[in-house]
């Protein structure tokens, strides 16, 4: 409970998070292929403006720009070896933010996933993992980051290795998943998998949670699945609604009302630090920000309650309800 | 069936041993598979009714199974690389004796999105089911599918975006391809989280493929169609 995270939670009882990084950088100009990362020495100025806008619409804490700065990923940019130093570039901008703010602010150094496929069916190995994510969370930390957070794995594998690569460096740190097939990760992975994987971890993270997905109203029940069974603080993450090809052009339907809604339920459901994901804009956050701070944490929602107030599942099960998951019927005696 | 027991799979008779290749494909058992192609060669079976009765066949169970939420994507590799362990001994023998080939597919992700997982999921279970496919990789302009579509015998082109910015550039390549008369002469397949069937439609493809299953089950009818139609 040293860290600063732990210590808002404990003292607020809820933390507002921030909302879209790429979908800003996008509005800022950003061209699509490029890596955002660049931007963090390249245009300084139009990344102070992203987490300027989350610290005036309200948010407590501010995820940094570098989801994609680490080695296996700038390695598309032949910039493998800037992780470090576009990662620590990220936080140095976000203290600067932070600590001009009248309010405490917290900065939280972003670490995204690798892209590349771990365990038994894949090629990147736990050692070159937990390597990668050590650079990136020295270079986090090394900029001024209060803490570490990990956002959209799918895999426990490459959650483990986060977490060593982490603990080598020896900071605080968040980290969620994102449920995007059927209630669970691409990988399998559903709710209280993640409870389970994430109490017996070593070196734990200080709060976990689901990012990204499908709607709010799946990223809600994966929420209640991690509360019914952890006493650890969970995060909400969930995107702006569902992306919607108009005329030529993208955009997201969820309105600053409907994440403000979220935000509420999200609470209620037993997230204790509550943002956006890709589509969330300043003017959902603030919307969120004065829902959350006008309203009293509501009775825990039914599931019924929640598809009625942000719209049905995209699956009618999470794979965490007491029906087995199917087994097909093997003639082998090999298993 | 707690008692386990070793199976021989020499000891088994061609049908058996046929579904005992599902079940291990299923479970993702290269060896046992290798072993089981060179067994039934030796009794003389086709190249080709071994890649298709017993593969193909336990990848399209893999395939539902992966599609119906039974089993995920690191299931599906671990069944995708034991199907490898099988063509890499059949792929000659198939060359030798002129087998019919399923299809060919060109794959790759569009000019401005560097995400390739979907990508990569969908080659290896389109060469579980038999097609060949080549991959082009990330971020590729129009002039890189058109290019290697010129230059080799495809049927297929799949592309993959993931980003809602990057979507659109699916129809860049598609509205070229109309320009240079050459559309009708292949199968468009789109695919990658942000897209939909609407989508899809909206710009000119053949078909929208949810998943890496349902990429491989429509290429598989437009294959029937084209044959039908060539026989026709």
């Amino acid at each position: 409970m040293n860290d600063k995270l732990s210590q808002m939670i404990a003292e607020k009882g809820f933390v507002l998070a921030d909302g879209a990084t790429g979908t800003s950088l996008f509005n800022l100009g950003l061209q699509a292929g490029d890596p955002p990362e660049f931007w963090n020495i390249d245009e300084p100025e139009k990344i102070r403006a992203i987490y300027q806008g989350s610290v005036d619409a309200g948010s407590d804490l501010f995820l940094t720009n570098s989801f994609g700065s680490n080695s296996s990923r700038l390695k598309l940019h032949n910039s493998a070896s800037r992780a470090y130093e576009l990662s620590k570039a990220a936080a140095t901008l976000g203290r600067e933010v932070a600590d001009k703010s009248k309010r405490q602010v917290l900065v939280a150094g972003s670490i995204g996933p690798t892209g590349e496929i771990m365990g038994d069916a894949g090629w990147l190995s736990h050692r070159d993992a937990v390597s990668m994510f050590q650079v990136t969370a020295q270079g986090l930390i090394d900029g001024g980051a209060d803490v570490l957070w990990v956002e959209t794995i799918s895999s426990p594998e490459e959650y483990n290795a986060a977490a060593e690569g982490i603990s080598k460096v020896g900071a605080p740190w968040v980290g969620t998943m994102s449920f995007d097939t059927a209630g669970r990760t691409m990988m399998g992975t559903t709710s209280k998998d993640m409870v389970n994987m994430v109490k017996d971890m070593a070196y734990g993270p200080l709060a976990f949670g689901a990012n990204c997905g499908v709607g709010a109203s799946d990223l809600l029940r994966t929420v209640l699945g991690f509360s019914e069974n952890s006493d650890r603080p969970i995060v909400a993450k969930g995107n702006a609604g569902i992306p919607k090809y108009v005329d030529g052009h993208i955009h997201y339907d969820g309105t600053p009302e409907v994440m403000a809604t979220y935000a509420l339920l999200a609470r209620a459901c037993g997230a204790s630090i509550i943002g956006g994901c890709c589509g969330t804009m300043p003017a959902h956050l603030k919307a969120m920000r004065k829902a959350l701070d006008g309203n009293p944490c509501g009775e825990k929602p039914t599931l019924k309650q929640i598809s009625l107030a942000l719209g049905e599942f995209s699956s009618k099960s999470d794979g965490t309800g007491d029906e087995a998951r199917p087994e097909r019927v093997r003639r082998g005696k090999r298993k | 069936m707690s008692d386990e027991q070793d199976i021989i799979l020499a000891d088994l008779s061609d049908e058996e041993l046929t579904l005992q290749m599902h079940d291990d494909l299923y479970d993702g058992m290269k060896e046992e598979i290798a072993e089981s192609v060179n067994i039934l060669l030796g009794r003389g079976w086709m190249p080709y009714d071994i890649l298709t009765k017993a593969l193909v066949e336990g990848m399209r169970i893999v395939g539902i199974d992966f599609r119906d939420g039974i089993l995920f994507v690191p299931e599906v590799l671990l069944a995708a690389n034991a199907m490898k362990g099988g063509m890499f001994i059949l792929k000659p023998l198939l060359a030798e004796t002129g087998a019919p080939r399923l299809g060919n597919m060109l794959i790759g992700t569009v000019k401005g999105d560097i995400h390739d997982i979907g990508k990569n999921l969908v080659t290896m279970m389109m060469e579980g089911a038999g097609f060949e496919v080549k991959d082009l990789g990330i971020n590729n302009p129009v002039e890189n599918y058109l290019q290697e579509l010129e230059s080799g015998e495809y049927d297929i082109l799949g592309m993959s975006a993931l980003l809602t910015t990057t979507m659109p550039y699916m129809k860049v390549v598609i509205d070229t391809m109309v320009e240079k008369g050459m559309r009708d002469d292949y199968v468009v397949m789109v695919g990658g989280a942000p897209l939909n069937e609407e989508f899809s439609k909206a710009i000119g493809a053949d078909a929208y493929c949810r998943d890496a299953a349902v990429a491989v089950e429509t290429a598989k009818e437009f294959m029937a169609k084209k044959h039908n139609q060539m026989v026709a």
